[in-house]
């Protein structure tokens, strides 16, 4: 981390800093397997460079609140990046890539709850990884979309092709996206508030 | 644990212990989401674990949950844990993350499609 070397004192950079008038956050979780693409994702829309939450598990798993024998037990780091957009005075967007795996999720307490809905991001040279994180997200009751980052050297599918592989139902937007372009993860968030709005509204409508 | 004192890593178990003082995030109360801004109500007082002092510091100007834990380099578990002190002296105001509840709100939504649509 790059404060740790300077002499400045730690601390968001003074262009990083929110208005005063920021008085609520919300949140959207991107899910995806190692290297699909979640941290140029976020780091693409973001107005911060990314920045990373560490949290530490035990070999044992998560939830074990045995401090004995601590040293015996080997610990892995498992790091969250995330950045943000200020969506005007008061509300501000925080984006969370978080690696596929459920196991990971447990480390952040809350990290789905409340959260406005998620991304899930997808390497179409690495379809499996993706099975597990739908299905976990819709048992969870956690509105997605899936966007499929376009890798030069992945091989071309129909997206209608990768719907049918991944099993996902015909209303679950998905689409393909470019995560090194603002425009482009800009777009996949679109996706989601469009779909979100959709789900209101049709909720409200029942 | 014979090398304590020594050099341990930033994130070993046992750092993080001392720096709780061996309180984990279970004990805390759950409103404290990623997302919650922080605000500190003061600068940080004389006294005051490092820790703390530095929360307050950074917290001059709205800061979420995962920012802190960022800019510290401590796990969001740890930074629960120290924030609740703070909130129980009256040290930092917590903005709780707005809910989208059972239903999405609508009215939230929009505010950020046209928020997005600006970038």
């Amino acid at each position: 981390m790059d404060f740790k070397s300077s002499e400045q004192a730690v601390g968001p950079r003074s262009e990083d800093v929110l208005p005063t008038t920021a008085t609520a956050a919300v949140k959207v979780v991107i899910v995806g397997g190692f290297g699909v693409g979640k941290t140029t994702l976020v780091g693409s829309v973001s107005e911060i460079r990314p920045l990373t939450t560490e949290e530490t598990m035990t070999q044992a798993g998560v939830g074990v609140d045995d401090t004995q024998g601590v040293e015996r037990k080997t610990s892995t780091t498992v790091a969250m990046d995330f950045g943000r957009i200020s969506i005007n005075e008061e509300l501000v967007l925080y984006l969370f890539g978080t690696p596929g795996q459920e196991r990971f999720w447990f480390l952040w307490r809350g990290l789905f709850e409340g959260a406005l809905g998620a991304v899930v991001l997808v390497d179409t040279r690495r379809l499996e990884v993706s099975f597990d994180v739908i299905g976990r997200l819709e048992e969870r009751g956690v509105p997605f979309v899936v966007a499929v980052n376009n890798f030069p050297d992945a091989p071309d599918h129909p997206l209608e092709e990768l719907r049918s592989a991944l099993d996902l139902p015909a209303s679950v937007p998905i689409v393909l996206c470019d995560a090194r372009q603002r425009g482009s993860s800009r777009d996949v968030l679109m996706t989601l508030m469009r779909y979100l709005q959709n789900l209101a509204t049709t909720q409200e409508a029942s | 644990m014979s090398d304590a004192g020594g050099d341990w890593e930033e994130s070993s178990p046992e750092r993080l212990y001392v720096i709780t003082g061996g309180r984990s995030g279970s004990s805390t109360p759950a409103t404290l989401d990623l997302v919650t801004l922080i605000v500190a109500r003061s600068g940080p007082a004389p006294g005051m674990q490092p820790e703390h002092a530095a929360i307050t510091r950074i917290c001059q100007a709205p800061l979420s949950v995962a920012e802190i834990s960022a800019y510290l380099g401590l796990p969001v578990s740890v930074v629960t844990v120290l924030l609740s002190d703070l909130l129980a002296e009256d040290k930092v105001l917590a903005r709780a993350p707005v809910q989208a509840a059972r239903l999405p709100d609508r009215a939230l939504i929009e505010a950020v499609i046209d928020g997005l649509q600006k970038l």
